[in-house]
Order: structure tokens, then C-alpha cells, then sequence
């Protein structure tokens, strides 16, 4: 290991976590074998792939799509399943209105067609399991929160663990009926009765941040750039610190 | 070829600006930094270049806004596939602030860093020639925070992970040193011609 220059400046990255890097370089065949749908606009894509290298909850992969021109669509996902042996990951894609690629798997893909991907990708927006993790996600922004969430109780971890996830309303909700107690959800269009419609605000975020675990959190936030952007003031303002802020936008 | 059953993709022109593997995002402008976007002020803003260089020095904002300005009209590309085109930068010529400083003879690497600790390796070759810029203005106006405003590099022949932005500084150096995403299994390099994305490509 090569000991890498390190910037005097105010503000700071948080670090990478270690991970290998060898599998990224090699495009696998994956082939689909369950399609479940997770809200109206949300499906949940099982993926065998017999020869995966395994991952850290929170890392994403790049997957192709080939036309028989050879014209080729690429774009990254998350990935939504905790790190197990099974040869198969999940993802979870939205449906974005004319998207190529998202386009695809919800009109067209059935089990037993095959994609490509190559991954895992990124030790930045990992979380090893180690450390207490407040996770903030909106949207599909949550995926890759799930599979910290999901590795938590697949390992029966004791460090603490808290979701605050955001969507439109109880039915945009991906992965409803998966939380438990360490999960708040905030619904901004339409809400179950008791529970307030509204952005996610400092009130949701000052409450987490009361309660500190011995160390601190590290804090995950995911979703478009204009959520993570609105999320990450949110805790910088309760006195989060930023260089324990990591933060995935989907663009 | 691995063709994918049903799958046409949009109907497109060939394109023979847009490089392999990558898409045109038309009015889109995608934001992927990693950190938390920073509230720094021009006034807080600075840029130094030290390490293998005959002169260190600092420009303050003013400083740096007296030299010759240069302007990059044309093409970005984002690792994560995204292009845009006819993009217009205005700041200063990197080669303006290197030709104060002077790079020893033996300085063949640079590493960018960023006002966030970000960080981005590139060779000294990369940076030089009209290649490279400082860049405060898109489009004619002040470059958003959340693209690097202040200030940011901008290197648009490669790939714009490596166009450090809200930049504090080069360190120039007699070798290769990888930095945030380059640790992270990005390519040292990150040209997208050759589609240089993750490291082994
Ligand atoms: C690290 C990372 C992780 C991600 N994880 C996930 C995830 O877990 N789940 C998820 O759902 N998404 C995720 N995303 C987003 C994902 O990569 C895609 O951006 C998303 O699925 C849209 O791709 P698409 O091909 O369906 O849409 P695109 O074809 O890219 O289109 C996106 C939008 O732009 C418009 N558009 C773009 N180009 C054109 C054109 N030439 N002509 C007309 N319209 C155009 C489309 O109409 C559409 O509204 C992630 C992104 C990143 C960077």
C-alpha cells in the first residue's frame, strides 16, 4: 500500500473501506430469475450470477444492456440484497418515464433473460456492519440502505441502526412491509391517518442525533441529488459532522 | 456479443462525439460528489500549487481572477455514462498558474485536492498544453456550488470525476499517487476514448 498525500483543508472525505477492486474489471452474465413488484412503480429483480464476488451492504453495480446492433446502454444500481452465498443479488429499479434501461425491465424482462453487470463498485458507500449507521434515503434511494438494514438482521448485529426513509405516499413505499422498529418514514404526498404529509425535516433528523451511540454516527444518505442535497444540510445542521457524511446520488 | 432479448434502445444518430459506453444528457447536468456540497464563499476560496515546483504559492480569489482569463467550449464526460455537449467554462488556463510556479524537470504527477479533501491523481501531462483550467463561469454565470463553485479544475478530456471540484490546490509530484475514487477502483488515467472507467480497463 502506497501512503497517499492527504489535503490540509477545512472540510473532509470521509475514507474508503476496504474492498476489492479485482471483480470490478470483469463483465458476468446475469440471469434473471424472479420478478417481484414492490410498489407501483418500483420491481424488485433477482439476479443469478453464478461467479459473484461478493459485496459490502451500500455498493452498487454497473449492468449493460446489448441491442442486436451492438448499440450497448450502461447505468449503475445498487444493490438491494444483503451479502450472502446464494450466487444471486437483487436489485430494485424504479421505473423512470422513457428510460432506456428502466424501461426495459419493467415491460419487457421475464425470468430467464440474461443482462450483464460488473461489480461490486465503490468502498465509499459501504457500510462493513462496523460502526453505527444512520441511513436517510428517499426514493429508490433507499436500496442500498436496504442491504444494510437487511445484513443488520441477517447478522443479528447490536450496533445501532436507524432508517429514516422518505416517499411520495404509504404505497410508493418499497420494501412497506420489511421495516421494523429502527425505521421512521416520512411521507410527503399522502400520509396514513396520525401521521403527518411533509418533507423531511429537522424535527425527524434532531431526535437521531439526540440520541448518539458512544462514537457517533456514520451517516449514509442516498437519493436524487436534489434529496441528498436537502438531507445532508439537515444533519449538518444538527451538528452532524460532515466528514462522517457519505453520501450516493443517483444523478 | 451478449445481446439482450427485446431490447432496441432509443432510437439514436450515430454520434461521433460521443465517446464509447456513453449516453447524451442533453440539458441534464447530473451531480455525483460523494460529500456533503460545502458553503465555501469566494472570500474563503484560495488555490495554491506546491510540491516539485521552483516558486509555491496561494492565489486569492482576486488573485487569481487578475490573470489572462481563457475560456473551454465543448464536450464532458462522466464515468457513470452521461455526456454533454457544447458546454461553455470561463476561468483562467492552468498553464497560466504553472508557468509562475514552474514544475522541476523532474515532476512528472499531479494530485488535485479539494477545499472538501476530495482528491484526483493526474499526470503533470494532462494539465498542461490549453488543456486544463480553473473554472469560476458556466455559461456565463457564477458556477454553482453543487458544480464546484466556487471554483473547480476542469479537465474535459478526461473523465470529470478527475476535474476536482470546489479545488484547493496541486501538488506536483515525480510520481503517480491515486486519489479518492482512484483508491475506490477507478482508473488512474480516465480517458474516455479508451473507455479507461475502473481500474484494469
Ligand atoms: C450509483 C448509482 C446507483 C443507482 N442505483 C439505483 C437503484 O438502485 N435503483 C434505481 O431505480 N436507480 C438507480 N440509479 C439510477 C439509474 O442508474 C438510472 O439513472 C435510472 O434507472 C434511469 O435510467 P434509464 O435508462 O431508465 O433512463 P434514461 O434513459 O437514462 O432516462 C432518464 C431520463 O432522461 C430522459 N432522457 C435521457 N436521454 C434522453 C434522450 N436521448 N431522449 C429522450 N429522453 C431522454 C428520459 O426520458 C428519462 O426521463 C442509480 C444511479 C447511480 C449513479
Amino acid at each position: 500500500m502506497t501512503e497517499t498525500f492527504t489535503p490540509p483543508t477545512r472540510f473532509a472525505v470521509p475514507g474508503r473501506i476496504d474492498v476489492s477492486n479485482r471483480a470490478a474489471a470483469v463483465w458476468q452474465t446475469a440471469t434473471i430469475t424472479e420478478i417481484r413488484r414492490e410498489s407501483p412503480h418500483a420491481a424488485t429483480f433477482r439476479l443469478a450470477v453464478p461467479a459473484w464476488a461478493g459485496h459490502l451492504p451500500g455498493q452498487h453495480l454497473m449492468l449493460r444492456l446489448t441491442a442486436e446492433d451492438g448499440y450497448v446502454a450502461q447505468r449503475h444500481y445498487s444493490i438491494a440484497s444483503a451479502p450472502d452465498d446464494a450466487g444471486h443479488i437483487e436489485l430494485t429499479l424504479d421505473h423512470v418515464e422513457g428510460g432506456e434501461v428502466s424501461g426495459w425491465f419493467h415491460t419487457v424482462a421475464e425470468p430467464g433473460d440474461t443482462v450483464e453487470v460488473r461489480g461490486p463498485l465503490s468502498g465509499f458507500f459501504a457500510w462493513p456492519g462496523d460502526r453505527p449507521a444512520l441511513l436517510i434515503g428517499a426514493g429508490s434511494g433507499v436500496v442500498p440502505l436496504m442491504s444494510m438494514l437487511r445484513h443488520h438482521r441477517a447478522r443479528g448485529l447490536d450496533v445501532p441502526l436507524r432508517l429514516l426513509v422518505s416517499a411520495r405516499s404509504p404505497e410508493e413505499l418499497i420494501y412497506a412491509r420489511e421495516y421494523g422498529a429502527e425505521t421512521t418514514p416520512v411521507f410527503t404526498r399522502s400520509a396514513p391517518e396520525d401521521v403527518p404529509v411533509g418533507r423531511m425535516a429537522a424535527a425527524h433528523v434532531a431526535p437521531l442525533l439526540a440520541e448518539q451511540p458512544p462514537g457517533g454516527w456514520e451517516a449514509y444518505v442516498c437519493g436524487s441529488n436534489g434529496f441528498a442535497e436537502h438531507a445532508s444540510r439537515l444533519l449538518v445542521a444538527a451538528g452532524q459532522p460532515v466528514h462522517r457524511i457519505r453520501i450516493e446520488r443517483f444523478g | 456479443m451478449n445481446v439482450t432479448r427485446g431490447f432496441a434502445g432509443r432510437p439514436r444518430v450515430p454520434n461521433a462525439a460521443l465517446p464509447p459506453g456513453q449516453y447524451d444528457a442533453g440539458d441534464d447536468w447530473p451531480v455525483l460528489s460523494a460529500e456533503v456540497t460545502p458553503e465555501l464563499t469566494p472570500a474563503e476560496w484560495s488555490f495554491r500549487i506546491d510540491g516539485l515546483v521552483e516558486e509555491p504559492r496561494s492565489w486569492s480569489w482576486e488573485q487569481a481572477h487578475e490573470l489572462p482569463a481563457s475560456a473551454y467550449e465543448g464536450d464532458i464526460h462522466c464515468v457513470t455514462s452521461w455526456s454533454k455537449f457544447g458546454v461553455r467554462f470561463g476561468g483562467v488556463s492552468l498553464d497560466t498558474f504553472l508557468d509562475v510556479v514552474r514544475p522541476h524537470v523532474s515532476a512528472t504527477h499531479a494530485v488535485a485536492y479539494s477545499h472538501t479533501g476530495y482528491t484526483a491523481n493526474l499526470p503533470l501531462a494532462d494539465l498542461t498544453g490549453g488543456r486544463a483550467w480553473i473554472a469560476w463561469e458556466f455559461d456565463g454565470e457564477p458556477l454553482a456550488p453543487e458544480h464546484g463553485g466556487p471554483a473547480r479544475l476542469l479537465v474535459p478530456h478526461l473523465y470529470f470525476w478527475k476535474s476536482a471540484k470546489w479545488i484547493a490546490g496541486l501538488r506536483i509530484l515525480d510520481h503517480d499517487e491515486p486519489g479518492f475514487w482512484e483508491q475506490n477502483g477507478y482508473h488512474a488515467r480516465g480517458n474516455p476514448w479508451e473507455e479507461q472507467r475502473y481500474s484494469g480497463d
